[in-house]
């Protein structure tokens, strides 16, 4: 029964969003903290180091942490007020069950008993319907310990094959697309070799707002003579001073590379040497390009014929140069190829292995990278292995100590596990650190699913709005309560540490997963007593895999803040001990050696050769017609994070950008009869959205955009379609047909709801 | 003291809008809970330009010139400080004065307060938060010799016109280089007339 229990207003008057405050000691200009805590920040990929000030078993503040590399102090608003997050009214402090009854429509429950409770559920669907009828959610906000961890305890204790997690919606059309071009899913080099570059490319980033330490090194590198190139159908504050910007029609990234790819082979701007040495698949890719005349790919693209002409340029007669993407260029489905396109640029100037020249994917959760490499994901097991690789399957099932045969197969995407559900064939869900009702395309669908479920269990600190369909909610850990490894975008393993004690009967994830374990009478293999332990493990499990972590210690990781995998612990090419990897933060170095080329090449692949691959483009689904006429687009804003679990209850955030706006060219709201702060409607084949029109010129006149952070009416998600990319399964949050017209009046929820809720 | 080779530079061609700088200069120790930092559009309707606004600590601070109870002071290694409590009337003559539009009169307790750049933080050889923590480092706190090392396409500049008045600042903005070699000062008034950026979507037809 996995229905709301009451109406929402009751649900929100107890467990929020409400909003925190700076109160009592976190107002006091005179209380001094008794330690500060070097960690990091609990929200993006960027993983910037910060101290979080400390007392009374409260997180109290920050104080800049100026000696860690990455962001040397800098934090965006996000970082600054995430301490706000701690010792907040919603903070879930026992387990809770379903309860219509109850005035909020859940009861505070006993721990023990709820854990009971969840390993009875779950023992009753699995004797009933298989081992398979119960999925499991996990998300790449958490440890690499807990990620790894999840992952086992999906196949080992419940011995399903559906799990999967929230870098679903995130970093798998990179990670996909970077494993079929290089044989291995890491960006190529530290951020610190963009200073010094001659040409960046940004396509499909948000830079300022997404990640904004990222735009320090990135106007430093133009300082030092690199020109920046933007490519996006909106002027974000990173296009404001670059040197070029290619407004790009929404879904036609790929189209855009291989018409810039076609000018740089005709004009023999391209290093035929490389190419020729270090990679295979050429030839198939310029016969692709040929058709993408520079005619045709003005037409498709929107990108004016004299930008594409000035791009090719730019990029490709730079001596170094870097390229870098996020969800603009992945979140299609084209998202694949849209990557593999942009390699092709890189590829086709040999721009890599050496001091600024680099390519990469900027990763949009704090673990995004970490928390892909080590099982949580359908296909994989830890190491960035691959579950249905025979040799893969028995070198893990030897470190889990299971007969290789009980090793599930691979299960299937997030989105398909929903499927799934509605299909009856998933009838449980054990749920952390995802938000599927706010966070998945055409999330109505998503809602009836939910409502479908025999057995809910969530995991989470604060009350989520996938977790109000939940029968029990176990009390989690929030970041500043654990300690484990993450992996941040640059490939550089750095170490969260604990500031603060649980409160109440919340307690780390790690134990309620292995809570579980033991309460389904399954507890071989989840008997941990630290995360440290688990790390030990995930060692030996990554070792041989192309996410080697063997070498990777807490001590070193402390010591040298931070650790670029692979790291051995054993030489890859003699097997002898070594004392003290210093990891890897540059890839694809000329004579490097790896495990899968073993000395054939820098590349992962066995003839050490990269990976040119034709990079189709091909029109989005659900594409503008003449009943849909605009392209709606979905994107982040730099206050809040992801589904806004955690930063639509952070007071000083919420101020800063409190409801979604709809952003739209003044030419397209001319022709709408809308102004500025109008109530405007938008509406998809899935559903529609009423909010405040945001008029400015700085965003494609064909093209509107919706923040995706809320809830319920106020989700953009509503609208998005659930197309995916064939291969990565990342849905299509970039583009989606959409009509908007002026409201006839203010929203029900104005006048019920406070912002963030 | 602020050691006196530490300088505070502002470049808002840098500036992105985040509010970095304000949420975090909320969390000072002298002023938690209130940001003394303004940060805002240019004209949000025709560009993301956001302009990030301290107090630029005058040589001769006209706010502590026209207030009638002296209650501005400006310490012996130039900052000028929020108006001393006892003193301030809460008039709002600085409010109206300053050229910059940097002090703010608190209604709840009669209070002049301004950005003091963190002098709890630069008196003891600290980074003032907000630098500190811009993601885009467009607030720079550092030498001379650094800046100048960093922005090699921009100068430095501390001489505003402001229509018959010319202000000389401790805090320093950074200007294209050719600007600052031609000009004696930015004028300040001049540049106040409307500009409106050409719209980077002409091209496309709806």
């Amino acid at each position: 029964m996995a229905t709301i229990p009451v109406d929402e207003r009751r649900i929100n008057e107890r467990f929020g969003p409400h909003l925190s405050a700076m109160t009592g000691e976190r107002l006091s200009t005179s209380v001094e903290p008794e330690k500060l805590v070097k960690t990091h920040c609990c929200f993006c990929g960027q993983q910037c180091g910060i101290q979080l000030k400390v007392r009374d078993n409260q997180v109290i503040g920050f104080e800049p942490w100026e000696e860690f590399p990455f962001n040397r102090g800098m934090l965006c608003p996000k970082g600054v007020k995430r301490y706000l997050q701690g010792s907040h009214p919603d903070r879930l402090l026992t387990a809770l069950r379903r309860d219509p009854s109850a005035p909020n429509g859940f009861s505070a429950m006993p721990y023990a008993e709820a854990v009971g409770r969840v390993a009875s559920e779950i023992s009753r669907l699995q004797s009933a319907h298989g081992p398979g009828s119960v999925g499991v959610l996990g998300g790449a906000s958490l440890t690499t310990e807990k990620t790894y961890l999840l992952g086992k305890f999906a196949r080992v204790c419940l011995k399903t094959p559906f799990i999967d997690y929230n870098g679903r919606l995130c970093m798998v059309s990179a990670g996909a697309a970077n494993k079929k071009a290089f044989g291995i899913d890491r960006v190529t080099n530290p951020w610190a070799d963009m200073i010094g570059t001659s040409v960046i490319w940004v396509a499909g980033s948000n830079v300022a707002e997404c990640s904004p330490i990222t735009t320090n090194y990135l106007w430093q590198a133009r300082e030092q003579g690199a020109k920046i190139i933007i490519q996006d159908p909106r002027l974000t504050p990173i296009a404001r001073t670059c040197d070029l910007f290619l407004p790009v029609k929404p879904g036609r990234d790929a189209a855009l590379f291989a018409g810039v790819l076609q000018i740089m082979i005709e004009h023999h701007w391209i290093d035929q040497r490389f190419i020729d040495a270090h990679t295979v698949g050429f030839d198939a890719v310029a016969a692709y390009c040929r058709d993408w005349t520079i005619e045709k790919t003005a037409e498709v693209t929107g990108v004016p014929r004299r930008s594409i002409e000035h791009a090719a340029e730019m990029w490709a007669k730079a001596p170094t140069g870097f390229l870098l993407h996020a969800r603009g260029i992945e979140h299609h489905s084209n998202g694949v190829q849209n990557v593999l396109g942009s390699i092709n640029l890189v590829l086709a100037t040999g721009r890599l292995g050496r001091p600024h020249c680099g390519y990469g994917t900027i990763v949009g959760q704090a673990n995004g990278q970490g928390g892909r490499e080590h099982g949580q994901k359908c296909d994989q097991l830890p190491g960035l292995r691959d579950i249905s690789n025979p040799e893969h399957r028995k070198y893990i099932s030897g470190v889990w100590g299971i007969d290789e045969r009980e090793l599930p197969g691979p299960g299937v995407d997030a989105y398909e596990m929903f499927r799934k559900i509605d299909a009856g064939e998933i009838k449980g869900l054990v749920a952390i650190c995802f938000n599927p009702k706010v966070s998945l395309p055409d999330n109505h669908f998503v809602t009836r699913c939910l409502e479908k479920l025999e057995f809910f269990v969530a995991i989470d600190f604060f009350l989520n709005d996938t977790a109000r369909h939940a029968d029990i909610v176990l009390p989690g850990s929030l970041h500043e309560e654990d300690e484990g490894v993450v992996t941040q975008v640059e490939g550089r393993v750095i170490k969260v540490n604990k500031a603060v004690e649980c409160p109440g009967e919340a307690r780390q994830d790690w134990k309620i997963i292995q809570d579980i374990a033991r309460a389904l009478d399954r507890s071989k293999g989840f008997t941990f007593t630290e995360p440290r332990e688990i790390f030990e493990e995930l060692r030996v499990a990554s070792k041989g895999g192309i996410a080697d972590y063997s070498g990777v210690t807490y001590e070193k990781v402390e010591r040298e803040m931070g650790v670029f995998w692979p790291c051995y612990a054993e030489d890859p090419k003699t097997g002898a001990p070594i004392a003290d990897h210093p990891g890897t933060p540059r890839l694809f170095e000329p004579g490097s050696y790896n495990p899968i080329a073993k000395g054939a090449g820098p590349f992962y692949f066995p003839d050490g050769r990269a990976r040119f691959n034709v990079a189709d483009h091909r029109v989005p689904a659900d594409d503008v017609s003449e009943e849909y006429p605009t392209f709606l687009t979905t994107g982040r804003v730099v206050s809040q994070f992801l589904s806004g679990t955690q930063t639509r209850r952070i007071g000083p955030l919420v101020n800063q950008y409190p409801e979604p706006r709809l952003e739209l060219h003044p030419k397209l709201a001319e022709k709408l009869g809308i102004v500025d702060r109008d109530w405007t409607v938008t509406e998809t084949r899935r559903g529609t959205i009423t909010l405040r029109a945001m008029v400015v010129n700085t965003i494609r006149p064909d093209t509107v955009f919706i923040p995706y952070h809320w809830a319920g009416k106020k989700s953009a998600n509503q609208l998005t379609v659930a197309a995916q990319d064939p291969i990565s399964k990342i849905p299509q949050y970039k583009v989606c047909a959409c009509r908007v017209k002026k409201a006839d009046g203010p929203p029900a929820y104005a006048a019920e709801l406070e912002p963030q809720q | 003291m602020k050691p006196a080779h530490l300088h505070f530079f502002v470049d808002p061609s840098r500036c992105i809008g985040c509010q970095a700088c304000v949420q975090a200069c909320s969390e000072c120790d002298t002023h938690r809970g209130e940001s003394m930092i303004h940060l805002e559009y240019v004209d949000r309707a025709s560009s993301v330009q956001t302009v990030p606004v301290v107090c630029m600590h005058c040589e001769q601070p006209t706010c502590a010139e026209v207030c009638p109870a002296d209650a501005i002071k400006r310490t012996a290694d130039g900052v000028v400080q929020s108006a001393r409590k006892p003193r301030c009337i809460a008039c709002g003559n600085c409010v109206q004065a300053c050229p910059f539009g940097v002090p703010e009169v608190y209604e709840d307790r009669k209070l002049m307060m301004k950005c003091d750049m963190c002098y709890d933080r630069t008196s003891v050889g600290k980074k003032p938060m907000c630098a500190t923590v811009c993601p885009s480092q467009a607030l720079f706190y550092g030498t001379a010799e650094e800046i100048a090392r960093l922005r090699p396409m921009s100068a430095p500049t501390n001489r505003f016109q402001f229509g018959q008045q010319t202000i000389t600042t401790r805090v320093f903005v950074m200007a294209p280089k050719q600007f600052v070699q031609i000009a004696k000062n930015v004028d300040v008034t001049a540049s106040l007339e409307p500009q409106r950026g050409a719209d980077p979507f002409e091209h496309v037809e709806i």
